[in-house]
Parts: structure tokens; sequence; C-alpha cells
């Protein structure tokens, strides 16, 4: 039986930044993955991480995936793929499945990094082809290349659900709707809005009451739900779909920790059946650790940083490390951990109905209910201030722990501070040059550029645009606001895309000066593609 | 976990509900309704309605329904899923197939 | 139903085109990529039906649901969405566990 010092269980974010911490300090790693492709979720993730740069912030997540792939192989870390580890028994003795045989390996240590899988939700109809996953959206656009369907109603509206409709609009795909059961929308508001201003309309307090075929989805029934979470007679809504798309939340796969026979404990709030561990990530069975999505429902961000604690406190199980170096790696991890555990979205206030930002600012109730800010109300938020000639509008209204917009102006004209989930503030005595790097690095997607001095009649806004055809310039259109609405013509003066954006284009319309507060979108009058 | 064992607990008469014929385990095509009856008739733990209708037996081995049934069976005894044992895990984790259980590597 | 180019992630590689049929009719799709995304793209939405008659297509796409599985090669029960696709693959339908209608 082959021994190796530490075997993990998964090749994701966390999986593999637990193989690098731990091959650097000198252990024989092996990982295996029951998928064809390492990287879990990363690679299907191509938009930009939040955080700090600490964590990857502003990095799209395939991106981060190579790095992770390429630092676990040149350490000589050895990653299995299509090898599905069947038993964790005594003795930490792992059986995996690899082609069609069984095979046995002794590891001194594990770490089970398996991730998650995708709650399900049943309606009528929920059978048929056509009704799909989030992750299934996902891997068929972004791993594969094919556009899952046409018309697409998406169930959910937590970080994946929208995170996934922005995708299936990038992908070409029309998004008909966003429903969820909930009369407030779960993700960050910067991830509805982006959707919103594209005119996707958001059903909150509504569910599917059927999914309507013969042998495959033609059409979708949703309705709104009274507080017993029945159907309001009337409210029904019909639409032509061919796809269902359902985002409806994530359960730990924590079987092989159970199997094990570590203790295994029900938290809602880290999303269900989860391993009792400490803060190192060891569970109730000395040397076997956890980490990422198996440990408690987060982000890939978190993920990373709890594989490589695991991947520190399993190096000093083995000795390879000294009681001192565990203490001060893992606590500077730690730290980078708290960072992101904190704001709106903390794990600590999941499922808490929070108004008011820590500055004091009104939480919109507009943004939770629509998915986008109500123009009336923007102009309270620190970001947003009017000045003279092109400057930032900053349109940034939850605590979410995120501060690449500061890191990126060359003339500090955005201020977060230390506490990275403090809204930004733009000073207005500095002098923005219009570079438009805070545009392209805002990973919400939630800053534009505004000038309304450079002709007497006219705005020029310039928006962030991750979407193919790119306007051409000197093209007509119509500007949206941001709930999709068109609220008059406009004009592309300027397009610019530098390596520095990483795809994020900047299009600059020319706008009537009097809705240079309403534009947040631009739709090209002839569709090319 | 007293009320659970509590067997001759009686959870009224089985209401039949519009839901019932909705198929909760794909693989196996058990509807909601079925499971419903079971826990009426008796059958109080996910191991039992597992045995008894094949729910998470089929080929997918449990991994979309799980949850679901879980749901299902604790709204019956109205109590909350997490009172419910979880179904034992034991390997394999993922389907195999006969003959790869019996092809063991011989070195390791 | 193929994306051409992507605005994030541009033009995705494909291996070489093959031609494989689905219940004798003749589809094309690229090696190696999973046979689920070249019948997707060939507007093929049923793979199987169940022992009730129900169809089934794409549910989960990564190989854990088993809703997509069709007869390849004569051998049942095989998930397409995590199976690369070869040149000259014979694919049926599957009812229940066969590739014929049950009677």
């Amino acid at each position: 039986m082959k021994r190796y010092d530490l075997i993990i269980v998964g090749a994701g974010p966390a999986g593999l930044s637990a193989s690098i911490e731990a091959a650097k300090r000198g252990l024989s790693v092996a990982i295996f993955d029951e998928n064809s492709r390492p990287g879990g979720q990363l690679f299907k993730q191509v938009h930009k991480f939040f955080g700090s740069k600490e964590h990857k912030a502003k990095i799209r997540g395939f991106r981060i995936g190579d790095e992770l792939l390429s630092a676990a192989n040149a350490l000589g870390v050895d990653v299995v793929l299509n090898a599905i580890v069947i038993g964790i028994y005594q003795n930490k003795e792992v059986v995996v499945n690899i082609d069609d045989e069984i095979v046995h390996y002794k590891g001194d240590t594990v770490i089970v990094a398996t991730g998650a899988s995708e709650n399900m939700i049943n309606f009528r109809g929920w059978t048929l082809p056509g009704v799909i996953g989030a992750g299934a959206a996902q891997t068929m656009m972004n791993l594969h290349g094919i556009k899952p369907g046409e018309r697409v109603l998406m169930l959910g509206s937590g970080n994946v659900g929208l995170v996934v409709s922005y995708q299936l609009l990038q992908a070409g795909c029309e998004v008909v709707a966003v429903v969820d059961a909930a009369p407030r929308i779960g993700g960050y508001g910067v991830h509805a809005a982006k959707v919103a201003r594209t005119g996707v309309p958001f059903y909150l307090s509504h569910t599917i009451i059927k999914a309507v075929g013969d042998k495959y989805v033609t059409g979708v029934e949703i309705g709104e739900v009274d507080k017993e979470w029945k159907i309001i007679k009337g409210t029904e809504k019909y639409f032509n779909v061919d796809t269902i798309c359902l985002a409806v939340g994530l359960s730990p796969m924590s079987q092989l920790l159970q199997m094990a026979g570590c203790d295994i404990v029900e938290d809602p709030k880290r999303g269900g059946t989860v391993p009792v561990c400490n803060h190192y990530g060891e569970t109730s069975i000395k040397g076997i650790y956890v980490a990422g999505d198996v440990s408690g429902i987060e982000e890939a961000s978190s993920a990373m940083i709890e594989g490589r604690i695991a991947g520190i406190a399993a190096s000093y199980y083995l000795g390879y490390i000294e009681e001192d170096e565990l203490i001060k790696e893992a606590y500077e991890q730690e730290k980078s951990l708290e960072k992101l555990r904190q704001g709106m979205f903390a794990p600590e206030n999941k499922g808490k109905e929070i108004l008011k930002t820590d500055e004091g600012y009104d939480v919109s109730i507009s943004l939770l209910r629509n998915g986008y800010l109500d123009e009336r109300e923007v102009d309270k938020y620190p970001g947003v201030k009017r000045t003279k000639g092109v400057h930032p509008v900053i349109e940034c209204s939850q605590n979410i722990p995120c501060n690449p917009c500061q890191d990126s102006c060359p003339k500090n004209c955005i201020k977060i501070g230390q506490d990275i989930t403090a809204l930004p503030i733009f000073d207005d005595t500095t002098t923005c040059i219009g570079c438009g790097m805070c545009v392209a690095s805002c990973s919400g997607q939630a800053i534009f550029l505004i000038d309304n001095d450079r002709e007497k009649e006219y705005s020029y806004v310039t928006i962030p645009y991750e979407f193919l055809p790119l306007p051409e310039v000197g093209s007509k259109g119509d500007a949206l606001d941001r709930s999709g609405a068109v609220v008059c013509e406009a004009e592309v003066v300027e397009v610019k895309s530098i390596k520095a954006y990483d795809k994020t284009h900047l299009v600059t319309i020319k706008i009537p000066k009097e809705m240079s507060l309403s534009t947040r979108f631009f739709k090209q009058l002839k569709e090319v593609y | 976990m007293g009320k659970i064992n509590e067997r001759t607990r009686d959870l009224g008469h089985f209401l039949e509900m519009a839901d019932d014929d909705i198929i909760i385990c794909r693989c196996e095509e058990v509807t909601k309704g079925e499971i419903r009856r079971a826990v009426h008739e008796g059958m109080f733990t996910l191991q039992e309605v597992r045995k008894f209708l094949r729910t998470g037996m089929g080929l997918c081995q449990g991994q979309t329904c799980g949850k679901l049934v879980k749901g299902i069976i604790a709204r019956e005894l109205n109590i909350s899923p997490n009172e419910l044992e979880s179904s034992t895990g034991r390997a394999p984790m993922r389907p195999v197939e006969m003959q790869v259980m019996a092809n063991e590597r011989k070195e390791g | 139903m193929r994306i051409i180019e992507h605005p994030i992630l541009g033009e995705l590689k494909k291996e070489k085109k093959v031609t494989f049929t689905v219940d004798d009719k003749v589809i094309e799709g690229h090696a190696g990529e999973p046979i689920a995304v070249a019948l997707r793209a060939a507007g093929l939405m049923v793979h199987r039906h169940t022992k009730n008659g129900s169809p089934r297509g794409i549910f989960c796409a990564i190989g854990r649901c088993t809703d997509c599985v069709m007869v390849v090669n004569g051998k049942p029960n095989v998930r397409t969405c995590v199976t690369p696709l070869e040149e000259g693959m014979v694919i049926r339908t599957q009812y229940g566990v066969s590739p014929k209608p049950l009677t």
C-alpha cells in the first residue's frame, strides 16, 4: 500500500492550497479528485473575486485556479484525477477507485476538502429535461463552451444564482427572470445590480408553480407566495423558457467524514451537516482535517485560507515544522480569514436582517427587493458625489470585504481604509484623471465615470462592459437605467480595452446631461452576434 | 431523540395533499405521497424509509434526493430535520460496479 | 448552442470533429468533449426514459445525478456528461436499463 505524508481528498481551492503549504514544508502529498479536471469550482468562475490583494481580489476565479495548479505541480504534489475516494477507514487508510481498479493508500494525515453539493427543490415538472442545477449551467458554459439553453429562468437569488445569471447573459442566453421565495435578495447587491441593469426582472416572494412541457421544458409558471408559502391567486405569471436553473443553496459533502468516524454536528449557519473541528481544521480524529466548503459554506477565498491552515497544521502534526512556526503561520492565515468574515454577509450574520451599514447609512430596500438602487437614494452613499470634470461614481452600498478600487486609483481618489468592509468614499478634493482603472477593478462593476463638463448639453458616462459584441465607437443605442429601462438614446464615443482591465472593457457613451444620474448601461441597437 | 422512538405516537389521519404526486427520488421515482404514507405507517427514520421505498438506493445512491427525503419525513413527524439521524455513511461513497470492487490493485 | 467566442474566456479550444450515431442518426461533435455536450449542440434534450416512461436529460452535468445516462456502445448507465466523446460511438436512448422501448 503506497504511503503519503498527506492525502487530500478534493483538488479544489482548499485542497490545492493545502497541498502547496504541505509540499513546501517537505511532505509527500497526493490529492485525489473524482473529476477529470482539477480546481473544483474555480475553473467555472469567470468573474473577478472580492476581498483584498491578499485574497486575490479582482482576479478571475479560473486564473486563480491556474496559479494554484501550477504551484502544486511545481512542488511535486501528485494530483490524481478521475480518482474517486470511496472510503476512509481506520488508521487513515484511503480507498480510491481509479479507472476500473480499487487502490488502497495510507495517509499519515488526511485533509478532506470535498466541497459542497447543490440543494434540490421540487416542483411539478422538475424532472423534465431543461431543468438543471446552476452548477450545471456553469459547467456547460464555462468548461464546455455550450449554452445550456436560449431562454432561462433562474430560481435563487443567492450569490450563486446572481453570478450564474450574469454568466448566462455573457454566454449569450436570455435570462427572463430571477425568482426567489424569500422577500429579499440573498446575495451581494452589486451582483444583482449587474444583472438588473441589463433588464432582467427580479421576482422576490415568488416561487415556481410548475415547469411545463411534454418531453422537455417549454415554459414555466411562477406565483407570489404568502406568509404560509401558499400561492396567492391571481399572481401567476407564465414565461416561455427552455431552461430552468436551480440555485437554491449548497450543502457540505461530509459523508466521508461521517464514515471515518468524525464527530458531526448540524449547523444551519454553516450549511448543514458539518464535522466538528478546531481552528486548525482538525476534526475529532487526530490527523484528519477539513478545509473549504465541507466544513461550512463560504467562498473560494475562505476555502483557500482554510486549506493553507490545514496544510500547515498537518505539517506540524507530522513534525515537519516546530510549534512556533505553526502558531505564527496559522495566526497570519487566521487574521486574513477574519477579514473575509466581516460585513453584511459574514457567516455570523446569516439570516439576520441588516437595515443599516456600519457607518449608519440605510441599506437600500430597493436593492434588496428589486436588485437595483433607487436613483433618489444613490447620492447619500459616500462614493457618490457630484464634482467638476470627470470623476468616479461608486455605487457601493453594502459592507462587503472588498477594496481593489482603493488600490487601483493612481490619484488616491477612493478611500476605504484599514477595515476593508467600509463603504468606499470618493474624496472630492482629489483630481480624477479619468484613467478608468477603478471602473475595471471593481469586481462588483459598481463604479462609473461621469463627466458633466466636457460638453454643454451632454454628459459622458463610462460603464464597465463584459459582453460581446463590443460596441463600436460612433454606434448608437439605448441608455438604460439601473432597472434596465430605456431612458434615452446614447452614442458610443470611446471603447477602451487594455490588458490591465482584464476583459472589463470601458464603454463611454454620450447622453443628454439630465440623464447622467440615471444612465448605467448601454444596449446596442443592432444585434450583430 | 425520545420523540422519534415513541412508535406509538399518533400522527393523526393521513391527509392527502395536492403535491403528493411529485417525484422526490428521481432515480427510483418515489413520490412525496409515498414517503409521507410510509411515515404514517410507522417508518420514522431515513433508514427504514430507504429500505422500504428504495429512496436513495437507485443509480445516484441518494446524492440528489437525500436532503429532500429528510425534510419530508421531518415535516410529517412535525420535528426539525436536524433531529433525524442521517443515513449511515458507508463505503462506497459513489456508485461502483461490482467487477471494479473486486478488482483490487496488488501493489500500492 | 455552441459559444463561438466568450467575452471572458475567448475562443474555447476544441479537439477535432468526429461523428457518432444516436439511435442511428449521425451527429457531429468534438473528440474528448462530454457526449452530453455534443447532444445538446445537436438539439437533443431527452437522454433516457425512466422505467415509468418519464423523459430525462442533463440535470447536474457533473456525473452525480445519473439522469443523463444512455446506452453507449452497448453498455447502459453510461453518464454522458462526464464520458468523453469518441469517433464512431454508437449511442442509444436508454429505456429503463435497456436500449429498446419497454413493451
